[in-house]
């Protein structure tokens, strides 16, 4: 069975194939329609390497890189990506920050100018449901930090990407801000059904949101362990203080104490 | 300290420094061919408005004419510069070098080509304003953040996207914050060259005064040219502020 992103047997060089560095060799991985995938791993593992891979910002040296069944080329324009810096343009208000995408992307940008309207309302609708109702006019710098990562998934998914690429959009948070955009992205995820990739260093945040964890070795990266996570869904906040949830976090903690300890 | 005295203090700091000055001068008994007091170059530029009148406006024309194509091509050579890696390592060293070049030994070839008067002195303020502007752009274009760029480019953007969506917009306020070393930089320019090529604007009026012993005119020019330049500058940084606001966010909400 082929997944809605399926990577087989990738290798991935640094700074040219012969003395570069190894960042991933023969890593096989497929992320489901829908499904949301989490991706944990000791630092320097290649993670966000695994990011420009799926997004075709990179090309990898062997193996095969597949996006809704095709063969990636180049960049895949169906996805949305969202960093641990916001990377809001301070000269834009929010709101023209979250619309940015459509002007960009087809077939949205030759619409934009006639369904402007529409466009926009659609993305004070997602603010909203961020829960950034009335701040579309101001700017990114007037809010904070946990409202900034909120106005970057918006932005990451204004245009309806079928898929979701996030590298630690939550790292920089403090833990309680942390705890409420896990909610949001819970909802959002649950709301709009698309196919979700997060990177990740923090445990708890992959057992809270993901269906399945690709835990992956020190590098040169691969998966050396799939964890399905099967808590019913919507999942409350609390669920993260069980005993059954912290039982997986720590059994995910071993695998990669183990991958440190064999680098 | 309150707001007022804040608002205040550039006046009183001008203010007081002539007052030392002019009490310095007459504590020391100092002759007036050495260090004129503010009076007396006061006096000189009641007696010579005329002169340093027709003089200053012809400097200011030349250094804001020079400026002008300073900006053109200043920002022009920054986008191109900024654009692409290969124009940056082939252009940069030639620019260093040719930056590197005094502009007054540059005057003599331009009068060469374009005899005594304006002409030169627009193109030494030119010559001397355009690289800061040029860096600035560029710089401004080159530290795009990667993040920013990927975002863009997994969206199928290209270049010409990047460059109007984000590396334009966020290299503006380099490039007005260059407007202000380059406007005092363009007199700089056309004062040098005035005062070796030329038969008019302050800096020939200068020699001219020099070589009759008028030190008091030589000064009264020294703070015409100093309010022509507090005045441009001033500008510019007015045009900085209502262009690239954004930039100089103070961190407070300002709705």
């Amino acid at each position: 069975m082929t997944g809605f992103v399926d990577l087989r047997g990738v290798r991935l060089t640094y700074g040219g194939t012969a003395d570069g560095t190894l960042a991933l060799d023969g890593l096989t991985m497929a992320v489901n329609k829908g499904e949301f995938a989490a991706v944990v791993g000791p630092s320097g593992c290649g993670k966000s390497t695994l990011m420009k891979l799926a997004t075709g910002l990179m090309r990898p040296q062997a193996g095969t890189v597949e996006v809704a069944g095709k063969e990636v080329a180049g960049p895949v324009s169906i996805a949305g990506m969202a960093f641990q810096n916001p990377s809001m343009l301070p000269w834009r208000t929010t709101l023209d920050n979250v619309m940015l995408p459509l002007e960009i992307v087809q077939p949205h940008r030759s619409r934009l100018k006639r369904e402007r309207e529409a466009y926009l309302k659609k993305a004070e609708d997602l603010l909203a449901l961020v829960g950034l109702k009335g701040f579309g006019q101001k700017f990114p710098w007037q809010l904070s930090g946990g409202m900034q990562q909120r106005a970057n998934l918006c932005r990451a998914l204004v245009h309806d990407p079928a898929l979701l690429m996030l590298d630690e959009p939550f790292g920089a948070l403090d833990a309680f801000t942390r705890e409420e955009l896990w909610q949001v992205m819970r909802d959002l995820h649950a709301e709009k059904g698309f196919t979700t990739i997060l990177v990740t260093h923090d445990l708890r945040e992959a057992v809270y949101l993901a269906d399945r964890i690709f835990v992956m070795s020190a590098r040169p990266g691969k998966v050396i362990m799939e964890r399905h996570i099967d808590f019913p869904r919507p999942r409350p906040i609390d669920l993260t203080y069980e005993a059954g949830f912290n039982d997986i976090v720590h059994e995910l903690r071993g695998y990669i104490a183990e991958a440190r300890a064999a680098a | 300290m309150s707001d007022r005295w804040i608002k205040a203090a550039p006046f009183l700091w001008t203010f007081g420094l002539f007052a030392v000055w002019e009490l310095a001068v007459a504590a020391l008994k100092l002759p007036v061919y050495i260090l004129p007091a503010p009076s007396d170059i006061a006096v000189a530029t009641y007696q010579y408005w005329p002169a340093i009148w027709k003089n200053a406006l012809q400097t200011l024309f030349t250094t804001v004419l020079g400026f002008a194509m300073a900006v053109v091509g200043g920002l022009l050579l920054g986008l191109a510069v900024g654009w692409s890696r290969a124009i940056y390592a082939g252009l940069y060293p030639l620019m260093i070098g040719f930056n590197s070049v005094p502009k007054v030994a540059v005057v003599p070839i331009l009068v060469i080509w374009f005899g005594i008067g304006t002409i030169p002195a627009v193109l030494t303020a030119f010559l001397i304003a355009f690289f800061p502007i040029v860096v600035n752009v560029a710089t401004g274009l080159a530290t795009i953040e990667p993040e920013m760029e990927d975002v863009l480019r997994a969206l199928g953007a290209k270049k010409l996207d990047i460059m109007l969506k984000v590396g334009i917009p966020r290299s503006m306020p380099y490039f007005f914050g260059s407007l202000k070393i380059a406007i005092t930089l363009a007199f700089v320019g056309s004062v040098i060259s005035e005062n070796v090529a030329a038969n008019s604007g302050l800096g020939h009026m200068m020699l001219a005064a020099q070589s009759q012993f008028n030190v008091p005119l030589v000064w009264a020019g020294l703070v015409a040219l100093a309010v022509l330049g507090i005045v441009m500058y001033a500008l510019m940084a007015l045009l900085e502020m209502r262009m690239t606001g954004w930039a100089h966010r103070s961190g407070q909400n300002r709705a």
